[in-house]
């Protein structure tokens, strides 16, 4: 893992200190509400429905079991016992006050870890695969580059105040299992035919009220040039994006509206700049971050294979979870552990303080000491040899945190909605609840296979329903919820943007609707073998319209 | 004209709160003032900015509310989950909407 150096400490204390006097010089009137928003915004201070929120940042998702016990200390301390993991691999606590949040960031320090740049029209947290350094399909680890860019990025004077917020994902292999094609920048780590690390470079992703799928601007671009064509979108960004509307001020608008052909034109350009200058990314500075981030020295543990045979004909429900949660690693002795958050009928992305507390015992004991956070709002221990599987199902089982539905249809993202979010139309977490009570036998969970289901309470689509397989946003209709459905989204290598399906419905037929849309598939699948997604994109969304509406003249939104 | 009080969050801890007859922000709707006619809302919007101005509060807003069986009772779903809290049983200890009460 990456730790901070003498600078970072120095800086993240000095940005605690600047906060703790703003707060105070707010607190006793002497800084107006108007002055003082911005700068909490900046340290990821936000106002909701019932009291403030904080989001702490989580570059890209990779925490260590003693940064995990400080956020269960938080909660504990600070909060009301729990947190939320969000779809942007951050952590939210919905209840601090403004008072303590000086102290909270304090403490945050003392682990290396901060909220700044969590909020902002300006470069957030890098986020990655949250099985990054792990996977047996990666060529290389992207989390080095992740952090680059969050060093360069960090408090950039230039990029500080964009047109909109921007955010930058990572992959390091050809399964894209971090939605990079729906970000501002996706960046894909790959080798060249001579074997060189690169990226090909995507822009102009989002979802929010325009989804746009993002424009692949480069084949090719060598590592030592990360930073300088990063520059150079940014500069073009920064100069051409729109300032005059919030809602086309993202880069997509730029993209759709300049033209991915032209904008990388543009790029190439600026890129033309910069290239031969300091931002060229020196190799011993790549080896120096990439040395933090070398993969733990896995012994060897062959024992495993046959102890994880015979624990799975003892214990179905331990061979279900194995079946579902347990990916596997380059190291064939060992596995990645998905710790779902989604307990059935539960809330999604939420974990308690003891439960945080568990995970890092856990992680300390079995998993080298390291946790990811999965932007499906789920937690990771990348490096967990076969022969510890039992006792690490064990432990997760005493600490509620061993459902076995990793990507699964009650594996759900949910944002927060509108029991916590300001800006909310509708709520999206009783939605998810009902969904996973509905769908929670494990019997039936396994025989609808692979479905991803996203939901949002807004337009802004933080619950990234556009790319769920069924995607529900709720929305405000004549003062009541009412929930659109979309069908066909995906976030991975195939991008796609899911189609609205017909009108919306009420939130007490909402369950009802996706049955009928899961039983509609289940009726047309070719076999098993074939998912959701693939009998989607097989036969469009008629079947699925005729189940749900019938002939209704009512089926147009 | 429809009935409406005034709601706030609190600066220092950003909890929801309501003006009282007394001129208190206190956190309970059902404890908030109610307003009835046009004066009644001026003066609370008056009371509003001043709170604000003085930095007691954040997010000052005037809201429709009815009254339902002695209860008052926010028209827009959003504040009646500003004023009850989550609708959902997020923490041991708080229930919210989820509980007996629920009327979203």
């Amino acid at each position: 893992m990456y730790r901070y150096d003498e600078f970072d400490h120095a800086f993240v204390s000095a940005r605690v200190e600047q906060f703790r006097d703003q707060v105070q010089r707010r607190l006793s009137g002497e800084l107006a509400e108007d002055s003082f928003k911005p700068l909490r915004l900046m340290n990821g201070v936000y106002l909701q429905l019932h009291a403030y929120m904080l989001r702490v940042a989580i570059p890209y998702g990779t925490l260590s079991s003693r940064q995990m016990r400080m956020l269960a200390h938080i909660a504990r301390k600070y909060d009301r016992g729990y947190g939320h993991f969000t779809t942007r691999q951050n952590i939210q606590y919905n209840w601090p006050r403004l008072s303590d949040t000086p102290d909270i960031l304090q403490e945050l320090a003392s682990v290396e870890m901060h909220a700044l740049q969590t909020s902002g029209n300006c470069i957030r947290n890098v986020t990655a695969d949250h099985f990054s350094g792990a996977a047996a399909d990666e060529v290389a680890d992207p989390r080095p580059y992740a952090e680059i860019l969050r060093q360069w990025s960090s408090v950039h004077p230039e990029f500080s105040f964009l047109p909109r917020k921007f955010k930058i994902a990572v992959t390091g292999a050809e399964r894209d299992r971090a939605a990079i094609q729906v970000h501002d920048i996706g960046l894909h780590l790959k080798k060249d035919e001579n074997g060189r690390l690169g990226f090909a470079v995507y822009v102009g992703g989002g979802q929010g009220r325009t989804p746009m799928i993002a424009k692949k601007i480069r084949d090719f671009l060598p590592e030592e040039d990360l930073l300088s064509y990063t520059t150079a979108i940014m500069r073009v960004y920064n100069l051409y994006g729109r300032r005059d509307n919030k809602y086309k001020a993202r880069i997509k608008i730029l993209v759709h509206e300049t033209g991915a052909e032209e904008l990388a034109r543009q790029v190439e350009v600026e890129f033309a700049k910069l290239k031969d200058t300091e931002l060229k990314l020196p190799d011993a500075d790549i080896q120096a971050i990439s040395t933090y981030f070398a993969p733990a020295a896995l012994p060897n543990r062959p024992e495993g294979w046959g102890n994880l045979a015979r624990w799975k004909k003892a214990d179905p429900e331990f061979a279900r979870w194995v079946q579902q949660n347990v990916q596997p690693h380059k190291h064939p002795d060992y596995g990645m552990v998905t710790i779902s958050l989604k307990p059935i009928g539960g809330i999604p992305g939420d974990a308690s303080d003891a439960q945080m507390d568990a995970v890092a015992d856990i992680a300390e004991e079995y998993a080298f000491d390291e946790i990811r956070v999965s932007h499906e709002q789920n937690l990771i221990l990348p490096h967990v040899a076969l022969a510890d599987l039992e006792p690490v199902y064990r432990a997760l089982v005493a600490a509620g945190l061993a459902t076995a539905n990793a990507g699964l249809i009650t594996d759900i993202i949910a944002c927060p909605g509108l029991d916590y979010c300001a800006l909310a139309n509708a709520r999206s977490i009783p939605v998810a609840q009902e969904i996973s009570s509905r769908f929670g036998s494990p019997e039936r969970q396994a025989e609808i296979g692979e479905l991803k289901i996203k939901i949002s309470g807004c337009i802004n689509a933080c619950g990234h329903h556009h790319v769920g397989h069924i995607g529900l946003l709720g929305v405000e209709k004549k003062g009541a919820e009412l929930y659109q459905i979309t069908l066909g989204g995906s976030g991975d290598e195939n991008t796609s943007i899911g189609e609205i399906i017909g009108r919306g419905f009420e939130p007490e037929k909402v369950t009802d609707a996706v049955e009928t849309i899961v039983d509609t598939y289940l009726g047309l699948r070719r076999d098993k073998t074939e998912t959701f997604l693939e009998a989607y994109r097989r036969v469009g969304p008629q079947p699925f319209k005729d189940a749900l509406y019938g002939g209704s003249a009512q089926e147009a939104a | 004209m429809v009935d409406k009080v005034l709601t706030a969050n609190r600066l220092a801890d950003g909890i929801s709160v309501w003006l009282d007859a007394s001129g208190n922000w206190v956190e309970s709707l059902q404890d908030a003032f109610v307003a009835r006619h046009a004066e009644a809302v001026a003066a609370l919007e008056a009371t509003g900015k001043r709170s604000f101005d003085e930095n007691k509060v954040v997010d000052v807003n005037v809201i429709d509310v009815e009254e339902v069986d002695g209860m008052l009772r926010p028209l827009r779903m959003r504040e009646r989950i500003r004023a009850e809290g989550p609708s959902i049983a997020y923490a041991p200890g708080y229930h919210g909407l989820a509980g007996p009460k629920f009327a979203a």
